[in-house]
This record gives C-alpha cells, sequence and structure tokens, in this order.
C-alpha cells in the first residue's frame, strides 16, 4: 500500500469501517440486496470487511416484477459467492394481486416495506445495511450513517440523534431496528468507478442496449431506461462526468408527488 | 482529484442553504430536472425559486422556510470537489448542526450584514472551536439590502473578529456577498468594486484537506476479532502512523507485547497499512485480543488512565445530574463513567461561565469536567491525535455529549 490512498481508498475504508461497527453493535443484521449497482457494490464491501466470509443472511424483497436480469444474476452469485440468501416477499398482497396497476405508491408500500416488515419480524434483525447514497435524493441527504426505525417502522426525520466523528447511534429499548447506510458518502460516479476499479459484477441492464440503458434499476414495471450508448463500464462513466440528467430521473417514486419519497420513506421504505 | 469537506454554519435565516443552492447554481453542478423540481416546489409555496429548496427536502423545512437536518451534497470546481455539508441554523437544532460540523474538514460562517453577529453565530463559532476546526471562512450575506456599503461591511466584519479572538478561532478570510443575486459568490460582484478580495469560491480552492496522522506512533483500536478459516483475525481502523508485519507490539490497557504476524485484507497481499486504512492482524502467539483494546508501539504508548480532563458540550433536552451513570465511548473503547467534577459550566453563546463546581448541566451549555471511568482508557491530547482525544457521552443509548480531551502536562 502506497503513502497515499485514492479517494476510493478513503471511501472503500470508510465503509468497511462502518460494516464491522454495525456488526460488531449487533451481531444480527442482514444486508439489503436489491441487486442494483449501489447494494451490489455494498455486497462486495461486506464480503471485504469479513475476509470473504459474510456472517449473516443477504435479503432480497422480491417484489416478483423484478425484470429476469436480476433474478438470474440473484441465482448465480448466490452461488458464486457463497451467502446464506432469504428472499421475501408480501404473499399474501401477491396473492391478491397487488401491482403497480393498483397505485405505485401502494404497490412499493405493500411489495417492499411491508415485505421487509415481515422478514425482520420473522428473523428478528437488529439492524439492516442498505446501500442508500447522499447524492440519489434529496431526502436520503438528510440520513444518518446509522438510522434508527421506531416499533412503528417510522423513520423519525426531525429529531435524528447526533452522529459524532465515527460514533454511531447504538440500539435503544422502543426501536425496533437500526438502518446501517456505508455507502451514504458515495456518489454515483464513485460506485461505478469502483465497479470498474475491483470489477465487481453487475447486472447488464445497465449497459446500452439499442441505444438505451437503465441508470436506475429496480421493478420491471416502474423502471424507464435512458437514451444511451455506453455499452461498456468506461462508457458509463464517461457518461455520468457529462449528464445533465439525474440519476434517478426514470423512477416512478420519486415523481409522483413532491413528497412521495419523504412519505414512503417515513413509513419505512428504503 | 482530492476532496474536502467544509460545513456552513450561522444563525437561522442568515442565508446558509440560499449560498449553497446559488454555489451550486453557478457552477453548473445542477441537472435541469432539479432546477424544475425547484421552481415547481417553489411556484406550489408561493414562492420565487428558492434556491435553498436544493437542501431543504424535507416537507416541513420547505413549509416553514428552515433547515431542519444537516444535509451533504457535492460539487466541484478545476481544483478539486466538495462535500458542503449544510447545517440547521435554529437553536433547536443544534444537535444536528454539530453533527454536520463533527464530519468536515473547514467551515464557512454566514452572518447576515443586516443582523449582525447573534446567538446561534456565536454558539456555532464556538463549537467549531471546540471541534478544532481552524480553518473558517467567513461571509457577510445580503449585502443587497444594506447598499452594498463597506461601512456596514466593516462594522459587522470587526464584530466577528472580536468574536473570534475570543474564541481562539483565526480567520483570514471575509467576504461580502449576496448569496440570493450571486455577487461574490462564484463571479466578482460590479456592485462592491472596493472589494478586492476573494470570491467565495476562490477562498474554497484555498482552504487546505485534514492531514491524517500518518507521521504519528502507530495507534489501533480493535474494533472486532473474527474466527476466520482458523485465524484469529483482529480487525480495526489504523488510527495513527503506520503498522507493519513482523514488528512489536503492545496492547493496552493489559500491556502485553506480541508481534504482527500478519497483515490482512481480502484479496490482498499486503505487509503495511497507514492511517485510515480498515485491515486485520494477526498475532505470533495467541494472545486474545478483544474489542476495544488498543495496539501501540512499545515505548510510545498513549496515557492509560481512568481520569479524563475535558470540555464537554451537552446537547441533550434532558438535563444532567453527577449522580447519573453515563458510557463514555473512545474510538473502540467503552466503559461506564460519571462525572466526577464539572469545574466550569459555561454559557456556549454568550460564553458566560453560569456555575462553578456544578452539579448539573442543561441542554447546549459546554463544560470543562473530570470524568472517572470505570476501566482506564487510552488516550491522547485531541490536538495530538483527535482520533483518540476526543469521545462522547451515551446516556440511555442516546449520544449525549461530545467531549475533547485536553491533558496539561
Amino acid at each position: 500500500m502506497s503513502d497515499n490512498l485514492s479517494q476510493l481508498d478513503k471511501l472503500e475504508n470508510q465503509s468497511i469501517f462502518i460494516i464491522r461497527e454495525a456488526y460488531s453493535q449487533f451481531r444480527k443484521v442482514a444486508i439489503l440486496w436489491s441487486i442494483g449497482k449501489d447494494s451490489t457494490t455494498l455486497l462486495w464491501l461486506v464480503r471485504k470487511a469479513f475476509f470473504g466470509k459474510i456472517p449473516f443472511p443477504v435479503l432480497h424483497i422480491d417484489t416478483t416484477y423484478k425484470f429476469k436480469e436480476i433474478y438470474d444474476f440473484r441465482e448465480k452469485y448466490k452461488t458464486e459467492w457463497g451467502f446464506n440468501l432469504i428472499i421475501a416477499k408480501n404473499e399474501e398482497a401477491i396473492s391478491k394481486g397487488m401491482g403497480p396497476d393498483k397505485g405505485k405508491f401502494q404497490c412499493c408500500n405493500e411489495l417492499k416495506t411491508i415485505a421487509l416488515k415481515q422478514a425482520i419480524a420473522k428473523h428478528g434483525f437488529r439492524a439492516l445495511y442498505l446501500g442508500i447514497r447522499r447524492d440519489e435524493h434529496g431526502i436520503r441527504a438528510k440520513e444518518r450513517v446509522f438510522s434508527p426505525r421506531d416499533e412503528d417502522f417510522e423513520w423519525d426525520y426531525k429529531n435524528q440523534p447526533p452522529e459524532l466523528w465515527d460514533q454511531y447511534k447504538t440500539k435503544a429499548a422502543d426501536e425496533e431496528h437500526l438502518r446501517v447506510h456505508p455507502l451514504l458518502g458515495w456518489r454515483e460516479i464513485d460506485v461505478w468507478e469502483y465497479v470498474k476499479r475491483e470489477n465487481i459484477p453487475v447486472v447488464d441492464l445497465y449497459f446500452a442496449k439499442n441505444g438505451k440503458r437503465y441508470r436506475s434499476i429496480g421493478c420491471e414495471t416502474c423502471c424507464m431506461p435512458i437514451d444511451s450508448d455506453a455499452d461498456t463500464i468506461d462508457k458509463v462513466v464517461e457518461e455520468l462526468k457529462t449528464s445533465k440528467i439525474s440519476e434517478r430521473s426514470g423512477r416512478a417514486q420519486d415523481k409522483e408527488d413532491d413528497y412521495m419519497m419523504q412519505k414512503l420513506r417515513s413509513l419505512g421504505y428504503m | 482529484m482530492d476532496v474536502l469537506s467544509f460545513v456552513i454554519v450561522g444563525h437561522v435565516d442568515h442565508g446558509k442553504s440560499t449560498l449553497i443552492g446559488r454555489l451550486l447554481y453557478d457552477t453548473d453542478s445542477l441537472p435541469p430536472d432539479k432546477i424544475e423540481e425547484v421552481r415547481k416546489a417553489s411556484a406550489q409555496q408561493g414562492k420565487q425559486t428558492e434556491f435553498a429548496y436544493l437542501l431543504d427536502h424535507l416537507e416541513e423545512e420547505r413549509k416553514q422556510g428552515i433547515t431542519i437536518d444537516t444535509t451533504q451534497v457535492f460539487f466541484k470546481t478545476d481544483k478539486r470537489r466538495y462535500v458542503i455539508i449544510d447545517a440547521p441554523g435554529h437553536v433547536e437544532f443544534v444537535k444536528n448542526m454539530i453533527t454536520g460540523a463533527s464530519q468536515a474538514e473547514a467551515a464557512v460562517l454566514i452572518v447576515d450584514v443586516n443582523e449582525g453577529v447573534k446567538e446561534q453565530t456565536k454558539r456555532h463559532s464556538y463549537m467549531l472551536s471546540l471541534l478544532g476546526m481552524h480553518q473558517v471562512v467567513v461571509v457577510l450575506n445580503k449585502m443587497d439590502l444594506v447598499d452594498f456599503s463597506q461601512n456596514s461591511f466593516n462594522t459587522i466584519k470587526k464584530d466577528v473578529e472580536e468574536w473570534f479572538r475570543t474564541i481562539n478561532i483565526e480567520s483570514t478570510l471575509c467576504i461580502p456577498i449576496s448569496a440570493i443575486n450571486g455577487d461574490n459568490v462564484t463571479r466578482k460582484s460590479k456592485n462592491m468594486s472596493w472589494y478586492t478580495g476573494p470570491t467565495f469560491l476562490q477562498s474554497l480552492d484555498s482552504l487546505q484537506n485534514r492531514q491524517l496522522p500518518q507521521d504519528k506512533s502507530l495507534l489501533f483500536p480493535i474494533q472486532d476479532v473474527y474466527k476466520i478459516d482458523g485465524k484469529r483475525i483482529n480487525v480495526g481502523r489504523v488510527e495513527s502512523g503506520f503498522i507493519e508485519k513482523g514488528i512489536e507490539i503492545k496492547i493496552l490497557p493489559d500491556g502485553r507485547v506480541t508481534k504482527v504476524s500478519s497483515i490482512e485484507k481480502f484479496l490482498e497481499n499486503t505487509d503495511k497499512a497507514i492511517a485510515s486504512e480498515c485491515i486485520g492482524i494477526t498475532t505470533a502467539e495467541s494472545v486474545f485480543l478483544d474489542r476495544g483494546n488498543v495496539a501501540c508501539l512499545p515505548g510510545a504508548e498513549p496515557v492509560l488512565t481512568d481520569s479524563i480532563p475535558a470540555n464537554i458540550f451537552w446537547m441533550a433536552k434532558q438535563k444532567f445530574s453527577k449522580d447519573q451513570k453515563l458510557t463514555i465511548r473512545c474510538a473502540t473503547q467503552e466503559t461506564s463513567c460519571r462525572i466526577e467534577t464539572i469545574n466550569k459550566r459555561i454559557n456556549s453563546s454568550t460564553l458566560e461561565v453560569i456555575e462553578e463546581n456544578g452539579e448539573v448541566l442543561e441542554n447546549l451549555e459546554v463544560a470543562e469536567v473530570i470524568i472517572k471511568t470505570k476501566k482506564p482508557v487510552a488516550i491522547k491530547n485531541f490536538n495530538d491525535v483527535q482520533e483518540l482525544g476526543r469521545f462522547v457521552l451515551v446516556r440511555d443509548e442516546n449520544i449525549c455529549a461530545g467531549g475533547i480531551i485536553i491533558m496539561v502536562n
């Protein structure tokens, strides 16, 4: 190791510190893996933090509306990286036909937030790792690294605990769980540059086919591709350096209403 | 490219969020759809395009026109990248301001030239001083409201400088701006030809990155111990100096000496790690380390003590009284403690001494204290190695105070 760490090294070290800190505090944790580039990067950092042996489950909240490529990717790396994968679905809502046509807010809440609640209750997780970043959305920019959720799963954004230097909140009795955000300080371009440097596999929906690519992925029903010819990581990085369009412009949750993200998040959405 | 993080502090309504919004807008750091979103949201609230909305995203923040919580945004110049930490100016949210400031390498203090030095102007800058912030740029905002008058600027500048001398902050730059119109933010103002100094943006480029304590002696607090493939790997972050395979280390608090047999990083072969790196080590003899142990070099140990002299700032609504038990966390060390002596209770906005030999502490007070810990803690002077010179106090699982260690030899 040279005597000068690059910005990516600094981000990596900071994230690994946070990951280890949360595990040391809580032990009963899980990482939320949406299989997008951010949570896959987070999973990669978790592998690094634990020398390849992830000591807790990897949780995928499955709305059943995800892209086929996402499911394929999940199965491949589950085997290759050898972790304990938990797939959580809100079976009841799915069997009743919940979908984006019933209302996007309703659908996100039922199939993601409630499914997550069910999984936490079932497995008794005390903390969850999430790959959210401050530069994704103004609401996420307000987040703490360790962010408590109460028993109703609510985010009390008006009264967040202080977080000094690298000293974080630990769990208090009336709190349901803590959200841990090791990638909070990363930017979209940092993630891509790191993906490139580390050769982290990502779903190929991010790379252009026929002039279109996805910049942010989730459910097939609620993601729109952008116009792009970036069909390699290098081209994606180059595109981001010049792009004037925000990352989540193709995501429906951010559009419907000015405060939809805040409302979803205060109910426990990621 | 280097990255520098700076926090913007100051009294409520003096224009922090507006300045950041203006800075992002003028440096072309905003996607058109963000600008459109802000324009729309401003119109919904019956306002002109409100730059502050770029940061104030919470519904309550926009409706009330204030910042509630700290937020971070990014932008860059030709010289480097920046993380801007916006901190709320309302007295209600001082803990959020401190959270923001503790993550920053430099600070910008904004003062409304029309209103002058106010309660939070003083409190925030005093907190910066306590947090060891040495680089503070002052901007006097709303120059448009005083007709860009040099006299008004000089009057308030003098007040700020006087206050800074009291709290021991050296500031070299004081810039007249109008954030709302962009005067001297990124462009030299045509309305203030009397001002010959740098624009706000130029002043940022002159700030220095914080140096990591690489040249100090090794401090490696153990964060956790993993058993992997039959090996006990002691993980942690090198907080100062460096660590190398083969060197002798001393483990505090008990003082055992052992050798580093390997430096562990996943998929990497390395024999050395420097300050800020997160690594694992294995040791020669099978010594059992635990979280909270601190590895150092024999002969260059930090102070090991159960009596910690410090300045603390209390930031919990519920007051503290000396019979309450607390937990102290310093790096990865954690033990129960009590505050044995409250030498002085200080009003953090007037610096007035409220009481000597106090029994209680109220929200927002600063105090000179001696903390008695149950188990000995390895500490450094804050000015020497910050990472072991600062701590938090925890009550009922909530961080209720931050502290800076000041030992007099």
